[in-house]
């Protein structure tokens, strides 16, 4: 079955969970004990509507501020497909955190309230769907019902957006707009009568007819290796796979491939997926594969097709979203983590920062938590990478803070 | 051999996380319960690995409030793979007075199995502990990162946890600290149970339809069968035709009624469910915030 993966995004309390909930609610998704505590607490609170947002916002700290804090990946699934949303919070201190569920994403659903239109945090998660390329994004335009349903406020919503997508960089993204109350359920699973002036499709409606896609697009294919399977068994003697998740395209038996970076070229002998042999394999998939020699490869070395080889550099040029409380400034050390390789990073400059309501850049020297910049550095060893543009898995890596140990970083190479 | 090799994306990416365990860290450890979860754990690291052997030891906690089938599934299993099974008891810990058995109605021992765990990993100086949690379970479970950092106490700091980035997994830390993984984080009930039909994978015999003592409360169904699971003079002992959706400690986990004799009728079961599979375990509805209250102490 198709799994389609999307996120949330929006500004604090613009109804990213209650919109979650309601979807969960109309597909008949929530089971009957999830929805009695679901009443109870309602109840407690001093509703007398259900809150649908305690459907997903699963921390005590949560619930009590009403707020999203961190990241829930909510499942559910219609006879189509499979759905895994990751409802991220809208508060600007966890920016980071709609940042990360953005990047496993296919699609985005940026919620809006109505009464307030587009304001700076819509910006911010517009922009960063737009650096991370996420294919399809909807605007969903929330709390239609505190605006009479009034056309005129969609349509502004609509008309700002179409601004800045002018500004923006990705082109190729679809935008799709639609009226919604997420807490009265117009246009989410079913239609309205509400918008007599609308005649598109509900949320669902549009996720239904989405082709579920590795959001890891088709180009070269890149194999990097995780580990080096020997088995120490008499029947496997002298059985060396080479075991990993392949990006990007995909290989056959027969391909000629360069090993780097030693840069040594070989061919792939036989494909294995746990104890069966293949002739192909595409890309998203984990698995063991075999040379036709005896080459040196280790863990954090790639594979790839002979005439298709990455860049290999020691300097990296990145925007780079930052995501720690101590700023990035130049002259200190990270480690940097391309994929399932760790090399050691020196941050050269931090140039500027990046407007997030596609304003331009300003000149800076420091990047501070949630912001995006542009920032050089240097490697001790080379990495093999591709443009973000063209391969998404092997054109961004992180930066772990040799102290905490902490994801300090992300950044994706130009 | 003529094939293309057709993805099932949540098992490749679980293969994915197995793989980057075993290069991560030093001495992981796989927590093998016996149940759906943690046997099809084992099958993913079977295939990660083959046709090597799966390069970690399996780790039982094991609560003394077992069902005695998922025992004997257990042992055969492990003889069958060739893998190194650790069992440690938490009987041993109340003996030694290192945690308080509770008593009354609703006793149970599976918040107790945190100490032992606890202890096992630093025993064994164990830094990755893989563990077949979902986070379609339950509220605070869908808050979790695949690779969970936890200090030197077990603790799940659940307001900072690290960001987890397209398909990369960091497991650096301190001395001390340790790792929880889960490489079926994204899979749901459904998910793993279609993927043991598909895959043909053995199961206890308590997950499918059979005759039991049990008696009601509270609505739920309770096994009779031996005196693990409390009971009230006045609650009545009957037979019935049940199966369980989960097995975690017996005196936590009720049973369903249920006449799914094959794997084929669960898998049909579960899509008609309009209960959840937590619905049936006791240890959630002591409070709404049980299970996270649970994992800062160090559940798993
Ligand atoms: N009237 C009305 N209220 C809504 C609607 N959608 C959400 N709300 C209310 O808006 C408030 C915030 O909703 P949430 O779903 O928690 O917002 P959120 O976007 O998830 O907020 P964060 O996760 O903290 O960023 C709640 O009180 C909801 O009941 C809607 O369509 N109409
Ligand atoms: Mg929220």
């Amino acid at each position: 079955m198709e799994v389609l993966k999307i996120a949330t995004a929006g500004s604090v309390d613009d109804g990213k969970s209650t919109l979650i909930g309601r979807i969960l609610y109309d597909t008949k998704s929530l089971t009957t004990d999830k929805l009695e505590a679901i009443e109870k607490r309602s109840k407690a609170n001093g509703f007398d509507y259900l809150d649908f947002s305690l459907a997903t916002d699963g921390l005590v700290a949560e619930r009590e501020q009403g707020i999203t804090i961190d990241v829930a990946h909510i499942y559910f699934s219609t006879a189509k497909k499979s759905y895994i949303i990751a409802d991220t919070p809208g508060h600007v201190e966890y920016t980071r955190n709609m940042v990360t569920g953005a990047s496993t994403s296919q699609a985005s659903i940026i919620l809006v309230d109505a009464r307030n239109g587009v304001i700076e945090q819509t910006y911010r998660h517009f922009f960063i769907n737009n650096l991370l390329r996420v294919k399809d994004v909807i605007v969903a335009v929330n709390k239609m019902d505190l605006v009479d349903y009034s056309e005129e406020k969609f349509n502004a919503i609509k008309a700002e957006f179409e601004r800045l997508k002018e500004k923006a960089d990705y082109k190729g993204q679809n935008i799709t707009f639609i009226p919604i109350s997420a807490l009265k359920g117009d246009n989410v699973v079913g239609g309205s009568e509400n918008t007599p002036w609308y005649n598109g499709q509900s949320i669902l409606q549009h996720l239904e007819d989405l082709k579920a896609q590795d959001v890891f697009e088709a180009g070269q294919a890149r194999f990097p290796v995780q580990t080096v399977i020997r088995p120490k068994k008499d029947e496997f003697h002298d059985f060396r796979g080479y075991a990993g998740k392949l990006y990007g395209g995909d290989i056959a038996v027969g391909d000629e491939v360069t090993v780097l970076p030693s840069l040594t070229k070989s061919k792939i002998k036989e494909i294995y997926f746990f104890d069966k042999k293949f002739d192909k394999a595409g890309r998203g998939s984990s698995l063991n594969i075999t040379l036709e020699d005896n080459v040196n490869v280790s863990r954090g070395d790639m594979i790839v097709k002979a005439g298709e080889e990455p860049s290999s550099e020691k300097q990296l040029r990145a925007k780079v979203c930052w995501m720690n409380g101590q700023n990035l400034v130049p002259k200190t050390k990270y480690l940097l983590q391309h994929g399932v390789n760790r090399v050691q990073a020196m941050i050269q400059s931090v140039d500027n920062v990046l407007a997030t309501d596609f304003s331009g850049a300003e000149a800076t020297d420091s990047l501070s938590l949630n912001q995006i910049g542009e920032v050089e550095i240097k490697l001790a060893k080379p990495v093999f990478f591709d443009k973000y543009t063209e391969n998404k898995q092997n054109g961004a890596f992180i930066l772990i803070d040799p102290q905490s140990n902490t994801t300090a970083g992300v950044g994706i190479i130009e | 051999m003529s094939e293309f090799l057709n993805i099932n994306p949540l098992e490749a990416e679980a293969i994915h996380i197995f793989r980057e365990v075993v290069s991560q860290f030093e001495k992981p450890v796989l927590l093998f319960s016996g149940g759906k979860d943690s046997i099809t754990l084992v099958r993913l690291a079977q295939k990660a690995f083959w046709p090597a052997k799966i390069p970690f030891p399996l780790l039982h906690v094991d609560t003394g409030h077992n069902f005695p089938e998922t025992i004997e599934f257990r042992d055969r299993l492990v003889e069958e793979l060739g893998a190194d099974l650790i069992v440690r008891y938490v009987q041993d810990d109340i003996d030694k007075g290192l945690v308080k058995e509770e008593s009354g109605k609703y006793a149970s021992r599976n918040s107790l199995q945190t100490t032992t765990l606890l202890n096992a990993l630093e025993e064994f100086k164990f830094d990755a502990a893989i563990g077949g949690a979902r986070r379609d379970e339950e509220k605070a479970r869908a808050k979790e990162r695949i690779f969970s950092v936890r200090d030197d106490f077990g603790q799940w700091d659940e307001k900072n946890q690290r960001p987890e980035l397209f398909d990369m997994l960091n497991g650096k830390i301190d001395l001390g600290q340790n790792v929880r993984v889960f490489p079926i984080s994204n899979w749901t009930e459904l998910d793993v149970w279609s993927y043991i039909e598909d895959e043909g994978i053995e199961i206890p015999s308590i997950y499918f339809a059979h005759k039991r003592k049990t008696f009601l409360r509270d609505g739920m169904i309770w096994s009779a069968e031996d005196d693990i699971v409390y009971r009230e003079e006045d609650e009545v002992v009957e037979e019935r035709l049940v199966r369980f959706r989960t097995v975690g400690d017996m005196s936590c986990t009720a049973a369903v009624l249920s006449d799914a004799v094959s794997i084929e009728k669960v898998v049909s079961e579960i899509k008609e469910s309009t209960i959840s599979e937590r619905g049936a375990r006791i240890d959630d509805k002591r409070s709404e915030a049980a299970m996270e209250v649970r994992k800062q102490q160090g559940y798993f």
